[in-house]
């Protein structure tokens, strides 16, 4: 029994994790209608910015005080991901507006590849550490109730809080700010928001700025688990089945779905792998977003999908 | 003045219809093929083939098949990996388990495997469509990759994971050296291309553009989404599924299921969306422009190295190949959404009016 | 209420009769081989083909050659091909769009695409014919040349014509029987000359004077 709670908790922390990445390609598809294949790439980017500054930055101010150079690494990584939003509105998305969907996506997939290859250029392509000194320790819970008690990663616990605490800012920026409306007007009909006065552009790069630094944070965490390298981008990718699970226009959707592929995965290694061979973890997730896909496409909270003739 | 179709009148339905109606037209694709059976063999060196014309021509039947699901009849699929590796193992299969298989039987088997393979993962297009189905073909090209890792059945249960094929033979013609598995590929793409250009002029074709563009009015003049849908699953697959055997039988020889990773479709999608997307000469013209780019790049960039004297490693070449991919990919979505086809269609139509403007 | 008749809505009550046979609701392959054939208020033509292609889909239910004899083109394929080749012609001199066979649809002017667009429909070789506001966004030669050609299918080949239209000069002058709806409800049913005299008529469409 404990087993079981510690791969739940496990399969929980996990999916936090993924509901992060998930949280970017949310955001922008509320906003702009665009489909952000590029949300993994920009994990990478942010990460590798945060992790090279968080080593460059006291080798050119002779700073060394570990927080300080967090900090500074992590705003100068903003930055940078800020300055990623302009350029990408600049270039691309003005050029594309009204396209349908396909286009789009696949300028964001030119642009997941193009940031990938820049991102190593600039950066490198070893495998590098970011330590924003949260603890690595274990901790054991619920020792009263169980032998010895339940192994929780501090890590994960304190990427949960995070988490949590994005998702409520976001929630209320969309829902409650003028800046929020304009934005779901925007993703409903980009001509129509136009001819009503909304500046799509300066829309555009808010939320790829936005999504840059949900990026940015979930790059942190990851990057603070894994260590920053290629696989990243990768890893973002398994992303995808969350938004689908959860619905394409639900920030509190990806957060569950999230959890709920989190936990699927964990659970299904566990106890469905030994039968198969192992290794399922890398289709469950997609799998299981096909199922949904079959029979409700638009996820457990997404706005059903409406085809007019 | 030269490109002319003065004073060609067609005076019966056949003849307008044929694939290439302009005398010009069918003169210089006699010398492309004559150029491309006969004169390329005798001149191409060994690497040439290697590095070059054996991946152009198995990508570009491969690129064929995505065109046709992804141009013509508008799914967007990212599972295209998936459909080339079960072409690959089920031809092996066929070919190793069964004793004298012949070669072009074994492949077409792993091409009927890949068009069932296709179908079962095609039935989710009938429900949704555009990004959602981008993800369903994605759980098809994972789902494969596992399926090639971890199920022994499909590699003999070979313990490094690799499986391989030797004495390649058709009818008695070993199929050998460089210059036979070119002639190989390319009979099997002119014979492939021949019949996807047919399918798409056809009234199916016409079915899958009438899908793509617009599916609602194509339901109510009496066309089936399904019966179109899934007919271009199954056609689509049964030629990447072949393009797969021929990937690993010739080209390779030996390979593991990472050479049909998501990479892989990646780069099929990629060749369909510069070539020109609902284009049959799209597909040779993006094959052609991903295969020649690394090298290109290769040799630019270890130029630019030598020039400067900075060291260029391999690892910043495949760094820079990246952006170039993404940044073209980019560039010919806002400029020419049609790609490289319609390019080329724009500078045959100036060259009908030369020597004036317009 | 068109999109129910051809499946694409599904109604939530009432039935559809259609020569004896009553539905509940449509599906929309039966609808085209029952012979109903439809032009749609918005123009839903394919973009990416040529008219000629456009008109050649109309055809789509008559051919019977398979996948395989296609991807060959030999023999009956090829000749099916060009026997409904000429029928589309047939249809292309009757709307008068030669010059434009080959063009892409999305070229043409809004006049000639809903010339198309009818065309398309007459292809299917229907023998209902339900035609979505086609005098839409028309001017009067543009309205007189489409009256023209809906009168003429009705003549020549004896298609039954519904026509959705709010032009009342257009109703009146071209029809055999008029039904009128307002907001959903029935309020006049029957020759123009009885329907253009009933109050009720009057009072929704025609205006009274105050």
């Amino acid at each position: 029994m404990a087993f079981f709670l510690e791969t739940l908790l496990g399969g929980l922390m996990a999916g936090m994790l993924y509901s992060l990445v998930a949280l970017g390609f949310v955001l922008i598809f509320k906003a702009s209608g665009v489909f952000n294949f590029a949300q993994g790439a920009m994990v990478l980017f942010a990460a590798l910015a945060m992790a090279r500054f968080a080593e460059w930055f006291p080798a050119w101010t002779g700073i060394t005080h570990p927080v300080f150079a967090n900090v500074a690494a992590f705003l100068i990584a903003g930055g940078v991901m800020f300055a990623v939003a302009w350029i990408v509105e600049r270039l691309v998305l003005r050029h594309l507006v009204n396209q349908e969907g396909a286009t789009l996506l696949m300028a964001t997939l030119g642009i997941a590849y193009f940031l990938e290859g820049l991102g190593q250029t600039l950066f490198g392509s070893d495998i590098y550490k970011i330590d924003v000194g949260m603890p690595k320790d274990p901790i054991f819970a619920f020792e009263s109730w169980f032998q010895g008690g339940v192994l929780l990663n501090q890590e994960d616990l304190i990427a949960a809080g995070i988490a949590a605490v994005l998702v409520a800012l976001l929630s209320l920026f969309f829902q409650k700010t003028g800046t929020g409306r304009a934005l779901r007007a925007v993703a409903d009909d980009h001509q129509a928001a136009q001819s009503i006065g909304i500046p799509l552009g300066r829309i555009w790069v808010i939320v790829w700025c936005v999504a840059g630094v949900v990026a940015l944070v979930a790059g942190m965490i990851w990057g603070s688990k894994l260590g920053v390298q290629f696989s990243l981008a990768t890893v973002a990718l398994r992303a995808l089945p969350v938004v689908i699970l959860g619905g394409l226009t639900s920030v509190p959707g990806a957060i569950i779905g999230g959890l709920i592929i989190g936990v699927g995965e964990k659970l299904s290694e566990v106890y469905l792998g030994p039968f198969v061979g192992g290794g399922i973890e890398i289709w469950f997730a997609y799998v299981l977003a096909l199922v949904f896909l079959l029979f409700r496409p638009q996820g457990l909270f997404g706005e059903k999908i409406i085809d007019r003739v | 003045m030269i490109y002319r179709e003065n004073g060609q009148f067609k005076t019966s339905y056949r003849a307008d219809q044929q694939i290439f109606p302009i005398l010009q037209d069918r003169a210089f694709i006699a010398l492309l093929l004559a150029f491309a059976f006969l004169a390329v063999p005798a001149l191409a060196s060994d690497y040439l083939f290697q590095a070059v014309l054996l991946p152009f021509v198995i990508l570009s039947l491969a690129a064929l098949g995505v065109n046709i699901l992804v141009g013509y009849c508008g799914q967007i699929s990212l599972g295209s990996g998936a459909f080339m590796a079960v072409g690959a193992y089920m031809a092996y299969s066929a070919f190793v388990r069964i004793d004298g298989m012949p070669l072009v039987a074994a492949m077409l088997i792993g091409g009927s495997c890949a068009t069932l393979v296709g179908i079962a993962f095609g039935i989710p297009s009938l429900r949704v469509k555009g990004l959602y189905l981008a993800v369903a073909t994605l759980a098809a090209q994972f789902f494969c990759d596992w399926v090639f890792l971890r199920v022994g059945w499909f590699t003999k249960h070979s313990s490094s994971g690799t499986v391989s094929v030797a004495h390649l033979e058709v009818l008695n013609w070993r199929v050998d050296t460089p210059t036979e598995k070119y002639l190989f590929c390319l009979a099997f793409l002119a014979v492939f291309g021949l019949m996807a250009k047919n399918l798409v002029r056809s009234s199916i074709g016409r079915e899958w553009m009438a899908i793509r563009d617009m599916d609602v009015a194509a339901a109510v003049i009496g066309i089936r989404p399904m019966y179109a849908k899934l007919s271009a699953f199954a056609v689509s697959s049964f030629i990447i599924g072949v393009a797969g055997a021929l990937w690993g039988f010739v080209y390779l020889g030996s390979w593991e299921p990472a050479a049909f990773s998501i990479d892989r479709s990646f780069q099929l999608l990629f060749m369909v969306i510069i070539g020109g997307l609902g284009s049959v000469m799209g597909s040779f013209f993006g094959a052609a422009f991903i295969v020649v780019l690394p090298i290109a790049l290769d040799h630019f960039l270890s130029g630019l190295g030598a020039l400067s004297g900075m060291h260029i490693s391999t690892a910043l070449v495949a760094h820079v190949q990246s952006m170039v991919f993404g940044g073209l990919i980019v560039w010919f979505l806002i400029v020419e959404p049609h790609g490289l086809a319609k390019l080329w269609s724009v500078g045959k139509q100036k060259l009908r009016i030369w020597p004036f403007p317009h | 209420m068109l999109n129910c008749i051809n499946g694409v809505y599904q109604p939530q009550e009432g039935r559809i009769t259609f020569r004896g046979q009553t539905f509940s609701h449509m599906n929309s392959r039966q609808v085209a081989e029952m012979g109903v054939a439809r032009t749609f208020q918005n123009l839903a033509l394919f973009k990416g083909m040529s008219v000629l292609d456009n008109l050649m889909s109309g055809r789509n239910l008559k051919i019977r050659s398979n996948l395989l004899l296609q991807a060959l083109r030999i023999g009956p394929a090829e000749r099916e091909e060009i026997r409904h080749r000429e029928a589309v012609e047939r249809i292309i001199d009757f709307l008068e769009i030669q010059a434009w066979r080959k063009t892409p649809v999305g070229q043409l002017p809004y006049g000639l695409q809903k010339r198309v667009d009818l065309g398309r429909a007459l292809a299917m070789e229907p023998q209902v014919l339900l035609l979505d506001e086609p005098m839409a966004g028309m001017n009067v030669e543009e309205k007189q040349d489409m009256c023209r050609f809906i009168l003429d299918v009705n003549d020549e080949f004896g298609t039954t014509i519904v026509l959705i239209e709010h032009d009342m000069g257009v109703v009146m002058d071209i029809s055999d029987r008029v039904v009128v709806l307002d907001y959903g409800k029935k309020i006049g049913d029957g020759a123009p000359d009885e329907v253009r005299s009933n109050p009720e008529v009057i009072k929704a469409y025609l205006g009274t004077s105050h």
